[in-house]
């Protein structure tokens, strides 16, 4: 985390918009966003100095029931656009949410590269195993044998597992978390926000709508049972093994973030004509 | 014969030959001189090597485009020339310096009547130590041009002074025997003087001057993915945005260069991206969500051949109606085009300028003629044209981003202003940013944007408008050199006739547009299409006359100054 260390006395509910949320009753969803403003109030970072940005989903929909600074772009590309904006604003604490479709289906490369350019921010991925907004297709986290309209008998097609993906692309902070544990969550979070560099942190966040199967997930995660390595073979070894209900910090890398330098007066732009000059 | 104030060259040979570095050595000997010039490369589809022709244009006068005809072509080898002979073209009146070792010059060249003279370049070459026919037909070039040997010595010892004494050596002993090998080589067209006492010249590409303007217009963050004919801007900007403090980031694909920019502008930095009409189909969905979400961004598009990966390496036209009509829903956005490579500067820099202050996407339209050609100008003067979005200040409780201000244009809280907190959206909002799906909300914003942008006063800068007459050419982009020559040569001829070229394609300025038809009874349409987007766009927006005919054809071959002056003259 870089920017202001300004601590304000914070109470959870100041990073609360107060706009009522279009989730169904009892989504996950309703719990990362309380683990979101609970981390924000930890840190006690100033709301206004705090971007949250999302693609679209259900999931998606978060920034605006925060109290800080939200983008709520287009399906899939909303690393990209967080990266432009750190870049530029390196002053800024910025957070990313999105879907498991549309983290790791229609924006999937750009998470490759998120992971692999490393800038200094914190991606939050609400995996539901479901498109819960289009109304229950199989997402790349579904799993092969789950029956919906689109795909009869399920897609046949193996999930693919995020957390691996991100250590071989290069994130540097890779923790599993689940909604309905908020502030173990939230604590996650603070951390993963404060380490510095791309912290991939997944969320299981049921889709009781779509996914009513998932309301088990309270009965099968656990904290994970060994403790975080930064050891990138070791983490393989781990997160492939990994049933994907290990809950916590998995691994912990030390990568230099990429901040270009920025700002400063630099020189006159008559400097750059004289390219052209004879 | 007298003296002419424009000349033209094209040197052709096959990769290695060298034939592009003679024609931009020419270019520099003649600008450092004060002429005025056009070069433009044609290249084979190879990457690397290949097939090659330098075509060069000098004049007394800014040039704009290229010739009907070239007066002197040198042909080091025709290996594969054919591949483009078609856009040299040739006639009576023109040399051909051949090298009978190079094989046949093509037959667009030997059946245009043109007088062939064969000097065995690659020969004389060899009896130079270190010796390249390219540098023998520099020499030849230069003789024929009337350049001193001096002259050229003295630009190749400031271009290959840190390549050692002997490549200097070798280039200044094949200048001098190509110098040799031309005399009494009989050569009638000759450039006039340049006038003298003119200002500065620069040398630069329509990419570069696009990418200074951008910069000068106040971009200081840009994302990039590589395509051709546009990467040389986003080459240019990576190194010169850091030296002013901006920071350029090479993205995964276009999806997220739009994205990029898109954010970085959120965050309160001007931004832009350059990309050609495959990126620009893929950045389509952004751009739509910065119209919704009004956040200011620059697109430059460098038209190439197309539809899909089309012709690369060639200009055409073709992307208006991408630009002006690609995105989903109603969504009003700038859409502008330079007219020159001198022009790229301008027309970026106030495309820059106009997106801020408009708070909206603008697509620039250039293309690859005008990106790719490099010309010797005069230094564009500088213009006031710099971004400066409306920012909200002293925001005090209820901040409404998307305030029905007057003139549409409502100020933009930036990330870190305490009070200020909304979330941009690309879903139909109300004025505090909040998602909705009413209709009042939802029609009192397409109005907004609307407004904002037909309500600005964008002055004379909107379109080049010159001469008087009944008859008018309307053209846009790269053609406007082209189609204002014509209208010179007509003048000559006679016949008064007047140029309309928009610079502002979107958003329309009917009542402008109507002005400049002012007795007008014949419409000459000129553009790069084949399908006549242009003209549509007109017929859709303009109420043209009766008596509107049109010139178009698609890439590559571009349409002459000759081509629509005689369209004129016949329309008598
Ligand atoms: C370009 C584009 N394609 C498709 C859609 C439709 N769409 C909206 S949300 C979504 C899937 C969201 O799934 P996920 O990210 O898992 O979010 P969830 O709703 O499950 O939280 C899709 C396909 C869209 N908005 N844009
Ligand atoms: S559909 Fe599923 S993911 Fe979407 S709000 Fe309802 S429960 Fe949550
Ligand atoms: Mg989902």
């Amino acid at each position: 985390m870089s920017g202001p260390t300004t601590r304000h006395a914070c109470k959870p509910g100041d990073y609360k918009s107060e706009l009522k949320p279009i989730w169904c009753p009892g989504c996950g969803d309703y719990h990362v966003l309380m683990s979101f403003t609970r981390a924000f109030a930890q840190l006690g970072l100033p709301s206004e100095n705090i971007a949250v940005v999302s693609g679209i989903g259900c999931s998606s929909r978060i920034p605006a029931y925060t109290n800080c600074y939200g983008f709520h772009g287009v399906h899939g590309r909303s690393l990209a656009l967080a990266a432009g904006l750190k870049v530029t604003r390196p002053d800024l604490t910025v957070i990313v949410a999105s879907g498991d479709g549309d983290g790791y289906s229609i924006g999937g490369n750009h998470f490759l590269h998120a992971c692999r350019r490393n800038i200094d921010m914190t991606y939050v991925v609400m995996d539901n195993r479901i498109y819960g907004m289009t109304k229950g297709q199989p997402s790349p986290t579904t799993e092969p044998e789950f029956d919906t309209a689109l795909t009869p008998g399920g897609t046949g097609v193996a999930p693919f597992h995020p957390l691996v993906v991100a250590l071989a692309s290069g994130a540097n902070f890779i923790a599993r978390c689940f909604s309905g544990a908020p502030n173990e969550t939230a604590d996650i979070l603070a951390e993963a926000i404060r380490h510095p560099g791309f912290s991939f942190v997944e969320v299981l966040s049921p889709c009781v709508t779509f996914r009513p199967d998932e309301k088990d997930w309270k009965e099968m995660v656990r904290p994970a049972s060994v403790p975080e390595t930064s050891d990138q073979g070791k983490a393989a070894r781990r997160l492939m093994t990994d049933d994907g209900f290990n809950i916590g910090i998995l691994y912990r890398g030390h990568r230099p973030p990429l901040q270009p330098a920025i700002g400063g007066a630099g020189v006159e732009l008559s400097e750059l004509e004289k390219d052209f000059e004879l | 014969m007298t003296a002419s104030s424009s000349i033209s060259i094209a040197i052709v040979g096959s990769g290695g030959a060298g034939a592009l570095t003679t024609v931009n050595l020419l270019l520099e000997a003649a600008s450092a001189a004060g002429w005025h010039g056009l070069f433009t490369r044609t290249l084979g589809p190879q990457i690397r090597g290949g097939e090659a022709a330098g075509l060069l244009r000098l004049a007394t006068h800014p040039v704009d485009c290229l010739p009907d005809q070239f007066d002197l072509i040198i042909g080091i080898d025709w290996l594969n020339a054919h591949r483009f002979g078609s856009e040299i073209k040739a006639g009576p009146q023109t040399l051909v310096i051949s090298d009978p070792r190079g094989g046949e010059p093509p037959p667009m060249v030997t059946e245009s009547g043109a007088r062939v003279v064969e000097i065995e370049m690659k020969e004389i070459a060899k009896s130079i130590s270190g010796g390249r026919p390219n540098m023998i037909a520099l020499g030849i070039a230069s003789r024929l041009l009337g350049f001193g040997v001096e002259q050229v010595f003295a630009l190749i010892a400031k271009r290959l002074g840190g390549k050692g004494t002997s490549a200097m050596e070798a280039s200044r002993a094949g200048i001098k025997a190509g110098f040799e090998a031309a005399k009494g080589v009989r050569f009638e067209a000759q450039l006039e003087k340049p006038v003298p006492g003119e200002v500065r010249r620069w040398l630069l590409s329509g990419n570069e001057a696009a990418a200074l303007g951008a910069i000068r217009g106040g971009v200081r963050f840009a994302a990039a993915y590589p395509i051709t004919p546009a990467t040389e801007i986003l080459e240019w900007l990576s190194p010169n945005l850091a030296k002013v403090g901006g920071v350029l980031l090479q993205a995964e694909d276009e999806l997220a260069a739009i994205n990029m920019i898109i954010g970085a502008s959120y965050g309160g930095t001007p931004s832009l991206t350059a990309t050609s009409g495959p990126g620009l189909s893929l950045m389509i969905e952004a751009i739509g969500l910065a119209t919704a979400a009004e956040i200011p961004i620059v697109v430059i598009d460098v038209m190439r051949g197309g539809p899909s990966t089309g012709i690369p390496t060639k200009s055409e036209q073709t992307d208006l109606n991408i630009a002006i009509y690609g995105l989903h829903g109603d969504a009003p956005h700038l859409v502008l085009a330079p007219q020159s490579v001198s022009d790229s500067l301008f027309t970026t820099q106030w495309a820059t300028y106009l997106a801020e202050a408009l708070q909206s996407p603008a697509i620039v339209l250039s293309d690859q003629f005008m990106g790719q050609s490099r010309a010797a100008i005069e230094r564009p003067a500088d213009v006031a044209f710099i971004g400066a979005r409306s920012v909200a200040t002293s925001i005090s409780g209820g901040y409404k981003r998307y305030a029905m201000a007057p003139g549409g244009i409502s100020a933009m809280a930036l990330p870190g202003m305490p009070g200020g907190q909304y979330t941009a959206d690309g879903l139909t909002h109300t004025e505090r940013g909040i998602p909705t799906s009413g209709a009042a909300d939802h029609l009192a914003q397409l109005d907004k944007r609307r407004d904002k942008l037909e309500r600005f006063n964008y002055g004379d800068h909107w379109a080049s408008i010159e001469g008087t007459g009944d008859i008018a050419i309307v053209t846009w982009g790269s053609l406007t050199g082209a189609a204002r020559e014509a209208a010179a040569r007509a003048a000559a001829d006679g016949l008064n006739v007047r140029l309309i070229a928009p610079r502002l394609l979107s958003p329309v300025q009917p009542e402008r547009f109507a002005a400049a038809l002012e007795g007008i009874a014949r419409l000459l349409v000129v553009e790069q299409t084949h399908s006549g987007q242009f003209l549509r766009y007109l017929r859709a927006h303009y109420d043209l006359p009766a008596k509107t005919r049109a010139l178009n054809r698609p890439g590559p071959l571009p349409i002459t100054a000759g081509e629509i002056h005689r369209a004129i003259i016949d329309w008598r």
